[in-house]
């Protein structure tokens, strides 16, 4: 049994890893439940399985074809978004959905049925994913498409991993005419002025996203930047290149755990502050190579340790139009004035294309993510309140970056999870699935568990 | 290298050179047991852009069939100018210890058939007047240690093997060049604790292909270990043989 986290660094649980090796190989059998884990980019616990086996797929990571005229790329489910960045864009093809790190695996992103900035008009992942193989812990092997299995290939798409192991899946990529975006940065004041240009930067931008000042208030309320872009057109003469936007990375590491002093209300609202007026109220325009528009966060490896050895919580929510202004506004009236700042506030609109899987997160409405720094007991109450407008206001919370939302959340979130559980894997399960099914175990929780005394005891009393 | 056979061709470091190589727009012979494991590594270095890419599963434990597995090799690419011999076991020291039969697999696989065939590849490119032959050894040919001194005498026998060849086709032009690798985070080593000396197939494709683009005669792979083990071979047999390494 190891000790290991998750991006979020909260849980750390014990758990036994297995490397696998193979696409052909036969699902080992350790005793215990089984979970895919592709490189734990997942905030919570969804990719972690406490006192059971994680499956490690980063061996799983050979390319299998690439038809450079149609665009559809085969791979091992353990292929990274970067390694199909690298064999795709410099030949004229880009990923139909990216979300804002490349490192994560092909497997990970078909499981959580990852959106981006696009979705408003590409949808999610899994919309891409043409076939996969899914293996299962009876021995059994089954190609899914659209229109072969249909009913596995909507339980896996967004299946967080428990209806058995993917080990291969097959990609339609998107065609670009250059590595670059054309992008642009428009100020807004507060969130009525970012619902309207949200809206309306949808019809001519492929890409959009926001940050938030989350500790601006009152009139200021929800004020932020809206980023919006689209691929350069294949000439962009005349426009200049910054030199730091034709390599990739800046190779900065965080060295170490930061103390947790370094991230208090002060800093963060300072940093907030100059981000926010170093627009100073007009809109810009600039040409920027894809890897800084889509992965700014990439550049410093190891981000997540800023947050100390506590970790911190993740909250992405998503809230239809008819509540969006009163229930983001509650929310982020909370969060500023719990005194808990988020250092990393996203918001984004979602369109109305559907998914092919049935337990996919997004849907249509706005999108607001958050990330509060783990203070215990505090921390937990105030993410617990979001939840619950979240709830209130006929949203839904993301389980990739979810370490405590409560079972009723759940069932309410994700009416199609009765007729998942018919396709769950008998032998396999996640911290995430039993903590929000505490009834419908597929098996008996002590003996894999343990003494159940890693988990702040006060967390059942707050729900 | 433009013209490679790789033997061995499903382990992790020959993955990564695979990969490497194919980055490259090199040709490759692929030869492993397992056929479907083989045919996963054939199809990632084509789709990686390999410029050709053949594959034949063969069990090199089976010297017979090395000769005519070699002239597959040249027909299927139209010549050879590499080679990377990438095949081994680590065997287990305990159960050698306590068999014949398990020390031989070891000394049959790492030795014999290594032997076997860069008897039949030194006399082509010999003959050829160029080429390079690369050969994965280990640093555990550098003294023999109680833990694993079975797989150690493989590997030793090894070196010293590829030294005399080197000599001799020096004057042919052809490069000898022998890797050693230190401890490789690989499936072969999947059940070992790991530390900080740990290296990952990659870093260790990435030396190899670098010594065998200079032609370097025998490499430390990374390099810190050509530290380590001139420290473990300078230890006086007296001190060492006392020590539990
Ligand atoms: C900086 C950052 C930015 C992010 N931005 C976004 C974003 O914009 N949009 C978004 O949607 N997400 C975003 N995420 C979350 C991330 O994209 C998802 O959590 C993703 O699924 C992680 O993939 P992974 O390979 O690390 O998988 P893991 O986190 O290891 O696993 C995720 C799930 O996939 C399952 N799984 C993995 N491999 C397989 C397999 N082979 N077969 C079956 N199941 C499998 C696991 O069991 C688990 O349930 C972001 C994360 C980070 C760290």
């Amino acid at each position: 049994m190891k000790a290991l986290e998750s991006w979020g660094r909260y849980p750390r649980v014990e758990q036994r890893t297995q490397p696998l090796v193979w696409r052909t190989d036969a699902l080992p059998r350790p005793g215990g439940t089984l979970l895919p884990h592709g490189l734990g980019r997942s905030y919570g616990d969804s990719c972690l399985n406490e006192g059971g086996t994680l499956l490690l797929t980063s061996g799983l990571d050979r390319l299998i074809s690439f038809d450079t005229a149609t665009g559809v790329v085969r791979c091992e489910a353990g292929v990274t978004l970067d390694t199909l960045l690298r064999l795709a864009a410099p030949r004229g093809w880009f990923l139909p959905v990216t979300p804002g790190t490349k490192f994560v695996t092909v497997g990970g992103a078909l499981a959580n049925d990852v959106h981006g900035k696009n979705h408003h008009r590409g949808g999610t992942f899994g919309r891409y994913v043409r076939r996969f193989e899914l293996v299962r812990s009876d021995g059994s092997r089954r190609v899914c498409a659209p229109d072969e299995n249909p009913d596995w290939y909507g339980a896996t798409i967004g299946g967080l991993g428990l209806t058995g192991l993917v080990t291969w899946a097959e990609v339609q990529l998107k065609p670009i005419s250059n590595p670059y975006v054309l992008q642009e940065t428009v100020p807004f004041g507060n969130l009525d002025e970012f619902l309207v240009v949200a809206r309306e930067s949808e019809t001519d931008y492929e890409f959009t996203m926001a940050w938030v000042d989350c500790l601006a208030r009152g009139k200021k309320l929800g004020r932020g930047l809206l980023y919006r872009g689209n691929f350069a057109p294949p000439q962009f003469d005349g426009l200049p290149l910054a030199k730091s936007h034709l390599s990739h990375g800046s190779g900065l590491a965080v060295p170490m755990d930061m103390p947790a002093f370094c991230l208090n209300r002060l800093s963060v609202s300072a940093f907030n502050w100059l981000y926010y007026h170093r627009q100073n109220g007009k809109p810009k325009q600039r040409l920027t190579h894809y890897d800084p528009f889509f992965y700014p966060l990439d550049a410093i490896y190891g981000w997540n340790r800023i947050y100390g050895k506590r970790g911190f919580l993740q909250f992405q929510c998503v809230v239809p139009y008819t509540t969006a202004r009163d229930a983001l506004a509650e929310i982020l009236e909370r969060s500023s004035r719990g005194g808990l700042p988020s250092f990393l506030s996203v918001l984004k609109t979602f369109g109305d294309l559907p998914s092919p899987g049935w337990m996919s997160f997004p849907r249509q409405g706005v999108t607001l993510a958050m990330d509060f720094a783990n203070r215990g007991e505090k921390t937990w109450r105030l993410v617990e309140e979001l939840d619950k407008v979240t709830r209130e206001a006929g949203g839904a919370v993301y389980p990739a970056k979810d370490a405590r939302m409560s079972p009723e959340s759940f069932a309410a979130y994700f009416p199609r999870r009765e007729e998942f559980s018919r396709y769950l894997d008998p032998a396999f399960s996640s911290s995430f699935w039993r903590r929000v099914n505490p009834v419908a175990l597929p098996f008996s929780l002590e003996s894999e568990r343990g003494p159940a005394a890693s988990r702040p005891q006060s967390l059942l009393a707050i729900r | 290298m433009k013209k490679v056979l790789v033997l061995g061709a499903t382990s992790a470091i020959a993955q990564a050179t695979v990969r490497l190589l194919a980055a490259r727009g090199a040709s490759l012979y692929l030869v492993g047991r397992n056929a479907a494991n083989l045919e996963a590594v054939a199809q990632d270095a084509t789709t990686r852009g390999a410029a050709k890419v053949a594959a034949q599963a063969v069990d090199l434990n089976d010297f017979s069939a090395h000769e005519a597995m070699v002239d597959a090799a040249y027909t299927a690419l139209g010549g050879l100018d590499g080679v990377v011999l990438a095949h081994g076991v680590l065997g287990d020291q305990a159960e050698a210890q306590k068999s014949w039969a398990a020390t031989e697999t070891v000394l049959r696989t790492n030795f014999l058939s290594a032997v076997s065939l860069l008897t039949v590849l030194a006399n082509r490119f010999e003959a050829q007047k160029a080429g390079t032959l690369v050969v994965i050894s280990s640093v555990a040919g550098d003294r023999g240690r109680q833990s694993n001194y079975v797989y150690g005498a493989s590997k030793g026998a090894l070196n010293v093997f590829l030294q005399g060849l080197r000599n001799r086709l020096a004057k042919s032009g052809v490069a000898v060049v022998t890797v050693k690798p230190g401890f490789v985070d690989t499936p072969m080593t999947a059940h070992l604790p790991k530390n900080k000396l740990f290296a990952s197939p990659d870093k260790v494709a990435r030396g190899l292909l670098s010594a065998a683009d200079a032609r370097k005669n025998e490499v430390y792979v990374p390099g810190i270990w050509a530290l380590i083990m001139l420290i473990i071979r300078t230890i006086p047999e007296t001190v060492f043989k006392r020590m539990k390494l």
